[in-house]
């Protein structure tokens, strides 16, 4: 199964090399990896999309957990979150297939990014079935794919899981007034389809 | 940075201490400078060279094992200010185990030095071996300058991308004035947590140039949250009950055990619940050997009754431990009827290898001392069924104790561990190589206290003994240190001889002699038809090695000889070699072949005659 983690790092050199690393050493490809910059300064966020066994989502939460540089760890796969990814694509059009082409940017609330004689560049934000389900239409109404960027995966809890963010700002009496907060959850349950957060 | 576009000139830097020249004129400070700048928490400029030596002193480093060249001499050029032994190694590896064995004997962090290129990747190995172990030490290396960093320059290489898998953590200082807070990190995150090795890889430049130290400010900040377990989590209660329940439990005593410091703890638990306690090779000592309660070693050298008590189990309590391969056997048939309470500082060792039920995450010491006081109602009734069901399988499978039997004249291995713990009363510190007189040792030397077993558990380095030795004795000068190392793993770090000789270390060193990489034939033997290939071993007449460096020897053939043997080594002032011919072919027995479970040992056949090593039940 596809197993999502969302790791605060240290915005320092080698970092991406240790977390890519581990992956490589528990030999698990990793499907997407995002890094930016996050709400806190020197701390960068990675969401990190891996193929693995549905056991294995822990020992790779841990482990992350386990590298000096990695902050917190949040295998976020089971949660209610949002979940974005942003993809260019660059189709053949004529003037005669453009209109055809623009109908299903419509439809698929994308948009065009830039016009040339022979093809089109479309801009797409959604969750990955939304950017394969227009690539799949472009493809089967006959218009030729040239070109496809997309960023991969990115994902945020819904909700009062923003409290880390809160934290960060030092809004007071949100995090520790709240019940059930998230300092709850840290207490490791060895159940291997729980919840793995570590730090924070 | 330099605003100039000109490419860095390689040349002018690898000259040693060429580089220096566009660097300032060094400060002039006395090391009682330095000492006063510490004690009233000022500030004073040094050099990076010397800023590495203040830090080392600061963390109350009094010893370092090491090797100079190009890239680290601004270092060694700021030694002598500092009131710091340097210890001399004879290979960069060796300094690595050194600064390991200095660790597990003491507990305090072990310093290794080396220069860069061909030094740095010399300390692969032992960095390698303390991190499968987790041993804190800080191994610190020289770089080439930054300014040519990435250019192939002479005796580069990129060792922090090297030693990325085989340290806790590791940095690259470009800087002066980043010395001091990254060595101060690399203290605390060695030995934080769950322990392991670190290095630090400074460039030239940054040892040359100066910057303000101050080694208060320079404290590394407090460490990242763990996800330790809370008094109230209803995880100490759950085991709480299992141990109530449980009817036939079994402690298993790890590694854990000895770098908690919880000892006392753990003959709490066991004695407080008349639980028996099973050690693993790396928890020798955790759990004194002659507890009534010790069952002795598990696993694939184990004691056989050790063993068929964890199959039998229905509750195991695993303390400090991660349940590795040779300790389990296959893992489709590990401990079928028992529960599992698992007790470790690395999360991600939980439900690893061995289903938990339930988890108990942190220091062991800590969770014990949440965990006991769920525990001080219960009952500690007179033996119970479970205990006296082990102690009968004990006493017949004690048979293959060899401890008690005659010398006809033969000379085994077993022999020289059972009168070398006689002779020490079991309370020297113990360095052992790998392969059969490691599994010996553990079988036949009795270990009372923590930190006296010092042997490469998880990596398995030969080699590992004679500079591990030397690092317990320098950790722990007014011990009886002994070194036990077959033929062919001692040849593998031999030049260190003329260390011990040149820092006149009392140290007793022990060779087990059969001609063969013993357990690799043993491995032929048992699985490739005794082809015995590429095991026999040529060596060296080790007492004229030892002579060579001075060190006086004996050489032992016969088990009579022993004990003289013994006497004169513990008697004599400075190092002592025994060289014993020990029977070519034995084997260690019992045993667990490769993909066994853990009860279907490899026993020692019964063979025709008087056999002294033969088991009948007259030899307890």
């Amino acid at each position: 199964m596809l197993h999502t983690f969302v790791a605060l790092v240290e915005d320092k050199p080698g970092v991406l090399s240790r977390v890519s690393l581990l992956f490589r050493r528990l030999n698990v490809n990793i499907y997407s990896l995002v890094v930016g910059r996050s709400e806190r300064a020197g701390t960068s966020r990675m969401t990190i999309v891996a193929e693995a066994s549905a056991t294995a989502g822990h020992r790779i939460a841990a482990s992350l957990y386990k590298l000096e540089n990695v902050t917190s760890v949040d295998d976020v796969g089971a949660q209610a979150n949002v979940t974005r990814e942003l993809a260019l694509i660059k189709v053949a059009a004529t003037p005669q297939t453009r209109s055809h082409i623009f109908e299903l940017v419509e439809v698929f609330r994308a948009r065009i990014v830039d016009l040339a004689t022979e093809s089109l560049m479309i801009e797409l934000t959604g969750v990955e079935s939304k950017i394969e389900g227009l690539i799949q239409v472009l493809e089967e109404s006959g218009d030729q794919v040239l070109e496809v960027a997309r960023t991969g995966r990115m994902v945020m809890r819904r909700g009062r899981h923003g409290s880390r963010v809160l934290e960060a700002m030092r809004v007071p009496g949100m995090v520790n007034g709240e019940p059930g907060d998230e300092h709850e959850a840290e207490v490791l349950e060895p159940d291997v389809t729980g919840e793995h957060r570590f730090g924070e | 940075m330099s605003s100039s576009n000109e490419l860095p000139n390689p040349m002018q830097d690898w000259q040693m201490g060429r580089g220096a020249q566009a660097a300032p004129p060094a400060p002039r400070h006395s090391h009682q400078d330095v000492e006063t700048a510490v004690q009233t928490d000022s500030t004073i400029e040094l050099t990076g060279a010397e800023i590495v030596w203040a830090t080392l002193e600061g963390e109350g480093v009094r010893e370092v094992f090491g090797y100079p060249g190009g890239a680290i001499l601004p270092v060694y050029d700021a030694l002598r200010k500092f009131p710091i032994r340097h210890i001399l190694v004879r290979h960069e590896q060796g300094a690595t185990h050194m600064a390991d064995g200095y660790a597990r004997a003491s507990g305090r962090v072990g310093v290794a030095l080396a220069t860069s290129g061909p030094g740095a990747t010399n300390l692969v190995t032992g960095l390698a071996t303390a991190m499968l172990d987790s041993i804190p030490i800080v191994c610190i290396t020289g770089q080439v300058s930054s300014k040519v960093l990435g250019s192939d320059a002479f005796q580069e290489v990129d060792i922090t991308g090297v030693t990325l898998p085989v340290t806790k953590h590791n940095y690259l200082v470009t800087r002066a004035d980043e010395i001091a807070p990254v060595l101060r990190e690399a203290f605390a995150i060695a030995q934080s947590g769950r322990p392991g090795p670190v290095l630090v890889d400074i460039t030239k430049d940054a040892q040359q140039a100066v910057a303000p130290f101050n080694f208060k400010a320079a404290a590394p900040r407090p460490r990242r949250p763990h996800p330790m377990l809370r008094a109230e989590g209803s995880a100490v209660a759950d085991a709480a009950e299992l141990l109530r329940a449980a009817k036939r439990p079994v402690i298993l005593s790890g590694h854990g055990v000895i770098k908690a410091g919880a000892t006392e703890a753990m003959l709490t638990l066991a004695e407080r619940m008349q639980i028996p306690v099973a050690t693993t090779l790396l928890g020798l000592g955790g759990f004194p050997a002659s507890h009534p309660l010790a069952l002795g070693m598990m696993g694939m050298h184990g004691e056989s009754w050790v063993n068929d008590a964890i199959q039998k189990a229905d509750l195991l309590i695993a303390c400090g431990m991660r349940f590795d391969d040779r300790v389990t056997g296959t893992l489709a048939s590990y401990a079928p009827h028992a529960k599992k309470i698992h007790i470790e500082i690395d999360p991600s060792e939980i439900n690893k290898n061995v289903r938990a039920d339930v988890a108990l995450i942190g220091d062991l010491g800590e969770v014990l001392e949440l965990l006991l006081p769920h525990l001080s109602g219960a009952s500690a009734a007179g033996e119970s069924a479970w205990l006296r069901e082990i102690n009968q399988s004990k006493g017949e499978s004690a048979v293959r104790d060899i401890r008690n039997l005659p010398d006809l004249g033969h000379l085994y291995a077993a022999h020289v561990m059972h009168d070398l713990w006689r002779a020490t009363g079991g309370n020297a510190i113990v360095a052992t190589d790998v392969g059969q007189h490691q599994m010996w040792e553990a079988q036949y030397y009795r270990h009372e206290q923590p930190r006296t077993l010092i042997t490469s558990g998880g990596l398995g380095t030969m080699g590992f003994a004679l500079p591990a030795g030397i690092g317990a004795k320098v950790a722990c000068p007014d011990r009886e240190v002994w070194v036990i190392a077959g033929d062919g793993g001692f040849q593998m770090t031999a030049c260190e001889l003329s260390t011990i000789a040149q820092e006149h270390l009392d140290i007793n060193i022990a060779i087990v002699n059969n001609g063969y990489l013993g357990m690799v034939r043993q491995w032929q033997e048992f699985f490739y038809d005794k082809n015995y290939a590429s095991s026999p071993i040529l060596s060296p007449d080790f007492v004229k090695l030892a002579e060579a460096h001075g060190i006086p020897g004996a050489t032992v053939r016969a088990r009579g000889e022993v004990d003289a043997a013994l006497a004169l080594a513990r008697e004599t002032r400075g190092p002592f070699l025994i060289n014993f011919l020990v029977e070519k072919e034995e084997s260690v027995y019992p045993m667990i072949p490769a993909g066994a479970a853990l009860h279907e040992m490899i026993r020692r056949p019964a063979s025709a005659g008087p056999d002294p090593m033969l088991e009948s039940p007259d030899d307890v």
